[in-house]
């Protein structure tokens, strides 16, 4: 083990040369290429034996991920906002093909206007095709997350893509000490050859892999991916387990919850703005507001029990969204609709508010964090919601 | 190498086993479909073959009746030049690591004229570029017949399709030439140590460039010519006369680009009318005499010009 100061994409790079990777395609675009140019150096400096393929864009890149995959390579490639966009033709079909490819995705804000600055709603466009999606909150999380993604993925109940959203900049960019294993421990924890699967193409064993289907039996083969995406919410439990075993570290599979002991309120939300959070809510602890931080820290698949249970326990919960819906219900960011969801049929449930934040890449103070936490304390003691979607800073 | 040897010259070198069978539910007289039995029995059992979607995914391959006996799997529209791409690195890579067995797999790329000129162009010259060993063969049945027969960049000047309609305001359909597909890939990429036209009437000569482009190292490229009775408005029985009279008249040549060195495997002895070529399809049949005089000057430059003539 190592203890380095380094970045998201670098640590994620590490993660992908831990794995073993087979096949890397790569396209540029701001934040995510760090993790390529990092992996380029490590093929060209001897550290990495893997084809690293120089896409002519972001669709091919993803396309030539799920041949590979579906060649029995591991593979890795990655994207950021309006590239994840371009490459979407191939990223519905990648579960579909029932491949476990493993990317990232450096959160970007959507064009038009050109933006550099983190949202989550790249990625978000994906939520319901069968990718499971996860965020760190730092580096480390970034590393270990990754190199989880690959034995969740390749789990044969499971064997879906898996992407790991990282906001961009504050994670991408920003440097944190990040705890690197020896290349022998990460590869005790994951084996460098996948698994064996039945849908690999091979002469050995020919077979026909997405044939053309109809009414007949297109619904079964939408339910199978339904079931692993069920069957997904074990799986990363076990994996989790297992990492935290080796390793020492790893965390929850999926919320990890801040502060939130005899809370009256919460916050939740995804990434790097649970590190504002913590520092609010800690703060305001020592003013006497009895406030916690939910951090999600896996939204595909959705551990809806695992959700119920933690936030049942408030009056008030404020779900944060780097992200946006037009036009939903409430018009509302697309993580409030779904823990809404979640948690309607509780005979018991608390108020449910809904904050836009960081949106454009502004930075989420801990100063916004606590006017939220002032807010919803204030809530709980009034029951009364003056606004439910609030966008935060906003300039009139 | 998989076989005894690369040219099929005589029926006698022609390889009794299918590897492209019952199955699928092409129309009647498909030229693809015909290219496709050629391609698979040319390259053999250790192959694996991933086409786009078009006619030869779709109307090929329906769930648990797939006609390919050699692994095959689905790509995107535009997305055939990625697909064998990421497939032969994975070979690649997975034998250097020693994670599978070292021995030769061909990697074989399919799609049509949209997908491969139209859409897949940018991929397809990514993938060429990459310089990974596989083969890229483009379907010409000159149109999205897939789709209900669209123009695509490789229809020919004249011709009827659904975009392209004859109609009182604008007489001529289709009025976009032909993109010179397999001289932009060979102009392109000078890596490419492997380019190639064929045609469905004749199949010892496709046959023979299937291998070919199969086992030089690196990427190929095929481009044949597959006529299409319904995009074309041709009876069925007519499919291989009307490859034939495609080659015969000039409107389709046969030749390859053997590590830069262009040559003609077929040359007509002497030339038919192009109108032979062109009388006996629907999707011309509202051009009149100075069209088809048109036409056959057009052909009579190019066939000068590659020394058909």
């Amino acid at each position: 083990m190592v203890r380095v100061i380094t970045t998201g994409t670098t640590a994620i790079a590490t993660a992908v040369k831990h794995a073993d990777v087979d096949v890397i395609s790569a396209y540029p675009i701001r934040p995510y290429t760090g993790v390529m140019n990092e992996l380029a150096r490590m093929i060209a400096d001897g550290e990495l034996d893997a084809e690293y393929i120089v896409a002519d864009s972001e669709h091919t890149q993803f396309e030539i991920a799920k041949h590979a995959a579906a060649c029995g390579a591991r593979v890795f490639t990655g994207s950021a906002g309006i590239g994840w966009a371009f490459a979407h033709e191939a990223i519905v079909v990648t579960p579909t093909d029932r491949v476990p490819v493993v990317a990232m995705v450096g959160n970007r804000a959507l064009d038009d206007p050109g933006n550099f600055g983190v949202e989550h709603t790249d990625v978000l466009i994906t939520r319901d095709l069968g990718w499971m999606m996860c965020w760190p909150e730092n580096p480390q999380e970034a590393y270990d997350l990754t190199l989880m993604g690959y034995k969740i993925a390749e789990n044969p109940k499971v064997l879906l893509p898996y992407v790991v959203c990282c906001d961009g900049n504050f994670i991408t960019h920003v440097r944190f000490p990040v705890d690197l294993p020896d290349e022998e421990l990460a590869r005790e924890f994951l084996p460098p050859t996948p698994p064996p699967r039945s849908n690999v193409l091979h002469p050995d064993r020919p077979l026909s892999i997405a044939p053309h289907v109809d009414y007949y039996w297109g619904a079964e083969i939408r339910k199978q991916m339904d079931q692993a995406m069920k069957n997904a919410i074990e799986v990363t439990r076990k994996v989790h387990e297992e990492f935290n075993k080796i390793f020492g570290r790893g965390g929850p599979p999926f919320i990890e919850e801040i502060n939130t002991k005899d809370a009256d309120v919460a916050m939740i939300g995804v990434g790097g703005m649970a590190m504002p959070a913590r520092a609010a809510v800690r703060e305001l602890r020592q003013k006497g507001i009895n406030i916690g931080y939910v951090k999600l820290r896996r939204f595909r698949p959705f551990a809806t029990e695992e959700i119920r249970e933690a936030l049942r326990k408030f009056k008030v919960v404020a779900v944060l969204d780097n992200d946006f819906s037009f036009g939903s219900a409430h018009c509302g960011g697309i993580i409030f609709q779904e823990i809404r969801s979640a948690l309607y049929d509780l005979s018991e449930k608390p108020i449910i508010v809904n904050y836009l934040i960081g949106l454009g890449g502004r930075e989420i103070t801990i100063d916004a964090m606590k006017s939220i936490g002032k807010e919803i304390y204030e809530i709980s003691k009034t029951k009364e919601v003056k606004q439910l979607v609030k966008w935060v800073g906003i300039r009139e | 190498m998989s076989w005894e040897k690369i040219e099929i010259r005589t029926l006698k070198d022609v390889p009794k086993e299918e590897y492209y069978v019952a199955g699928h539910r092409t129309c009647q007289g498909c030229g693809p479909a015909l290219a496709c039995k050629f391609i698979a029995k040319a390259a053999g059992p250790r192959a694996i073959c991933i086409t786009a979607t078009g006619c030869m995914y779709v109307a090929n391959c329906s769930y648990n009746t797939t006609p390919w006996a050699i692994p095959w799997m689905h790509a995107q529209l535009g997305g055939i030049g990625s697909a064998v791409a990421g497939a032969a690195a994975a070979y690649k890579a997975m034998m250097r690591k020693g994670k599978i067995k070292k021995e030769e797999i061909h990697v074989i790329g399919l799609a049509g004229d949209g997908g491969a000129a139209d859409i897949g162009l940018s991929a397809i010259s990514g993938a060429l570029l990459s310089g990974g060993d596989h083969l890229i063969i483009t379907y010409d049945n000159e149109s999205y017949a897939n789709t209900g027969i669209q123009a695509s960049s490789l229809t020919p000047w004249g011709a009827w399709t659904t975009f392209t309609p004859p109609g009182k305001m604008l007489r001529l359909g289709n009025v976009r030439v032909k993109k010179d597909l397999p001289k932009m890939i060979a102009a392109g990429h000078p890596n490419v140590r492997y380019v190639a036209t064929a045609s469905i009437s004749f199949p010892f000569d496709l046959m023979t460039k299937i291998r070919k482009g199969l086992a030089v190292k690196g990427p190929a490229f095929i481009q044949i010519h597959t006529p299409c009775p319904k995009g074309w408005k041709f009876p069925p029985e007519l499919t291989v006369r009307i490859g034939r009279l495609a080659v015969e008249t000039g409107m389709w040549t046969l030749y390859e680009i053997e590590d830069g060195q262009f040559r003609l495997t077929f040359k007509p002895p002497k030339r038919k009318p192009v109108a032979e070529y062109i009388k006996l399809q629907g999707r011309f049949a509202h051009l009149r005499e100075p069209d088809i005089r048109y036409i056959q000057e057009q052909v009579d430059a190019a066939c000068k010009q590659l020394g058909i003539d």
